[in-house]
């Protein structure tokens, strides 16, 4: 799309956005992006922007779009302020590999350095966390920037990218053609498969009497589901998921055996140290997910297949690293390993399936007490949805609870801040999840801490009709920190204890739907008033206030090690 | 752990801010950067980084990786010292009077292979080149007998002994496997 006469940056910059297929954008206006902001004036049938009400929640939004669509999220912000606001939602994407670019404003090339109004070191800051970051200074950069800048998000392992734009560039006028990224010479995002490494690991697999794969995000970022449960399903390997993970395998795939890590199930957790060969696909071996590495699978050979090369060795001692795109290894493996029928293996999670069941979920899901669980709530509400809706999560107890309980027929129906741990996560990536899934239900659970870090994105939520199923599972507490202090510091609640609003009258204020339930016999009733269409809603359940996750392994513990209450 | 002298050496894109992205992956994992030189390459565009740290084989390794994975960086590697040919260079600032009432300098120059970079009333500049031990044993003797005005030292420039690939057909490799273009 050449054009003839000389355009701004700013509408160049649009365009450019539009060649990389932008067709939505989260921002927040601001003096030093106003010119950008003022071309988008005249794209409005081109891309839907969504005023956040926070650049925080613009963050989040793009973010929660990104995992759900697999494509770019973009986000548009000011300079300074906006730009620091945006700072988590940066960091989180690069925790947790999601592709987004963000585009902060800056002041004219010419203040560059003078702390000019509103000027911050956006590339200084944003360079640890983030794949690439830039500034474009002249308006002849802005093509060859964003090309760059959509290349390097979504290929290899994605991550986000920030532009900073000078306000200048924003003004000139240049001629204007726009060439897609293909290439970039110091860059290698995939690295290309090795078949002595597929035969290496192929060879350990079969010979392994007791397989155990480990499924990461990776497997959804490579579109590799059906790559996985031909893989797992040929060699008959059970499997357990990250947190990242969730929802790459269906909750009834009878290979899937469950969540591994410090909230995870006993059978995964304790058969990590019990396998022969470890296959993590696709995860980095996260600290959760670990514990104690000096007693990690030390018994088993482990497979790593990776797209990173730097994941390999980085926390556990690789036997066999496989490096690729998971859907090209898994598919070369496949290949190569025999048939095999492993029952007797197999068979053997089902014990810690039914001790889990009885000491913990049994309580957890058809609680006999009369306070409401967290976990009953998320299982009848993912139930109500015939466990096909997508599930965000805030962080916290509820993460946790909702990571167990919520049940999943489709892949990329999980979103939650996972590497970064952020609070406040959860309403604005719901949001970007269903624009991004709009024929899909979004469910989010939030505890009553979290949702009010992010709460001014009801005002989003109103403006722009998102039809999302808020769901506040209220303890009173910042819970999941509570459980800390009551099992590791003598119960000494300090500063964890929360007064609340009435959460319905601040739904009501924004024109949302709402109910709050404390009695178990109103639970079904109000669920299904809540998802009887395709509106915004906020669902308060008041649950137990003392309410533990469990299983647990304690920071610096075994997986092993694993605590049933 | 026994900690090495590690010589890393990062080629890189001359874009702005590099250097910020190479010492924050060491900021991170708070390691002391010993020795830092940075040049343009014998490749036009391309930097070339030559820093040292004392590490563990395994920090090494993954920090270099680590630095590798930057979009920017070109290649990094590492090498121990008996795998190098390595230089650093000195300048030494004496005042002039100290010395010539040392009497003769012809020793002292054979010695350390001296070289005599300024001379005037004032003072003299001698320059070094050698290995780290080599300039600090020329420094602690001038010290020692004639007083040093001013010192400095280079960061270490290093040469592989290994046969290496080299870096133009690296470039070449990469872009005619990948390169669509
Ligand atoms: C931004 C941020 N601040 C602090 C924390 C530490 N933190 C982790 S969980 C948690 C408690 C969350 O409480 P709540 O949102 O009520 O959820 P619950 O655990 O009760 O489900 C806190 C404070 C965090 N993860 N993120």
């Amino acid at each position: 799309m050449e054009t003839k006469t000389k355009i701004s940056g700013a509408e160049a910059f649009i365009r450019s956005l539009l060649h990389e297929g932008v067709d939505t954008i989260f921002g927040y206006p601001g003096g030093a992006i106003m010119p950008v902001f003022d071309a988008l004036y005249d794209f409005d049938k081109h891309v839907n922007h969504i005023l956040t009400r926070h650049e925080q929640g613009a963050t989040h939004a793009a973010q929660g779009y990104a995992r759900v669509s697999g494509k770019v999220g973009v986000c548009l912000v000011t300079s300074g302020p906006a730009a620091t606001n945006a700072i988590t939602g940066i960091g989180d994407a690069m925790m947790d590999s999601t592709p987004m670019v963000v585009i902060t404003g800056q002041v004219g090339a010419a203040l560059l350095g003078s702390d000019a109004f509103q000027e911050i070191d956006v590339v200084g800051i944003t360079q640890p966390i983030t794949k690439w970051a830039y500034q474009i200074r002249k308006a002849e950069d802005i093509a060859w920037a964003v090309a760059r800048a959509f290349y390097i998000a979504r290929s290899g392992r994605p991550g986000p990218v920030v532009l900073d734009f000078a306000k200048n560039a924003q003004f000139e006028k240049i001629d204007f053609d726009y060439k897609p990224c293909t290439f970039i010479r110091s860059y290698i995002p995939i690295p290309e498969v090795n078949t002595d490494q597929i035969v290496a690991a192929a060879a350990l697999i079969n010979q392994a009497k007791k397989p155990f794969a480990l499924v990461g995000q990776g497997v959804i970022l490579a579109n590799a589901e059906q790559e996985l449960k031909a893989f797992l399903e040929k060699g008959n390997i059970p499997a357990a998921w990250t947190l990242l993970g969730s929802s790459a395998m269906s909750t009834d795939f009878t290979l899937n055996k469950g969540f591994l890590g410090m909230h995870g199930n006993v059978g995964p957790n304790l058969k990590t140290n019990e396998c022969d060969v470890l296959i993590a696909i696709g995860m980095r071996f996260d600290d959760r997910v670990t514990g104690d590495l000096s007693r990690y699978a030390k018994q088993a050979k482990i497979i790593h297949l990776d797209i990173d090369i730097s994941e390999i060795n980085k926390n556990v001692k690789v036997d066999a690293p496989v490096l690729g795109t998971a859907k090209e290894t898994l598919a070369a493996l496949t290949e190569k390993i025999n048939t095999a029928s492993h029952s007797d293996w197999i068979e053997s999670f089902k014990e810690y399936e039914e001790r889990e069941f009885e000491k913990v979920i049994q309580k957890e899901i058809h609680p006999t007490t009369a306070e409401i669980t967290m976990g009953e709530v998320i299982r009848k509400v993912s139930e109500a949805t015939n466990n096909e809706a997508i599930l965000v999560t805030d962080v916290g107890q509820n993460q946790m609870m909702a990571a167990r309980y919520f049940n999943y027929t489709k892949t990329r129906s999980m979103v939650t801040s996972g590497g970064l741990g952020t609070m406040g996560f959860g309403i604005p990536a719901a949001m970007g999840a269903k624009i991004g899934a709009p024929e899909r239900t979004v469910c989010m659970f939030a505890g009553d801490g979290g949702f009010q870090m992010t709460i001014q994105e009801l005002g989003t939520i109103m403006q722009e009709q998102i039809g999302v199923k808020m769901i506040i599972l209220n303890n009173h507490f910042l819970g999941m920190v509570r459980q800390w202090q009551e099992m590791f510091f003598e119960e000494r609640y300090s500063f964890t204890k929360m007064q609340n609003p009435d959460f319905i009258a601040i739904a009501k204020a924004y024109r949302i739907e709402g109910t709050e339930v404390s009695a178990r016999e109103n639970l079904d009733a109000a669920i299904a008033d809540m998802l009887k269409d395709d509106k915004p809603y906020l669902l308060v359940v008041n649950v137990e206030m003392k309410g533990m996750v469990f299983p647990m392994i304690p920071t610096g513990a075994s997986v092993s090690d694993i605590l049933l209450g | 752990m026994e900690k090495t002298l590690y010589t890393l050496t990062v080629f890189s894109e001359n874009s702005v801010g590099l250097l910020g992205q190479i010492t924050i992956i060491f900021t991170r994992r708070g390691i002391n950067i010993e020795t830092l030189s940075v040049s343009p390459s014998a490749i036009k565009g391309i930097h070339k980084f030559t820093i040292t740290i004392y590490s563990t084989l395994d920090v090494v390794t993954k920090v270099v990786q680590q630095i590798d994975k930057r979009v920017d960086i070109l290649k990094a590697y590492f090498n121990t010292d008996d795998e190098l040919i390595f230089q650093e260079i000195a300048l030494y600032k004496i005042a002039t009077d100290k010395l010539l009432a040392k009497g003769s300098i012809e020793d002292l120059i054979r010695k350390y292979h001296i070289r005599i970079m300024e001379m005037n009333e004032n003072f003299v500049v001698f320059q070094k080149a050698g290995h780290y031990e080599e300039t600090q044993q020329l420094f602690s003797e001038l010290s020692e007998t004639i007083g040093v005005l001013q010192f400095i030292r280079s960061g270490r420039v290093a040469i592989t002994k290994s046969k290496v690939e080299r870096l133009t057909d690296m470039l070449e490799g990469i872009q005619t496997k990948y390169g669509k273009k």
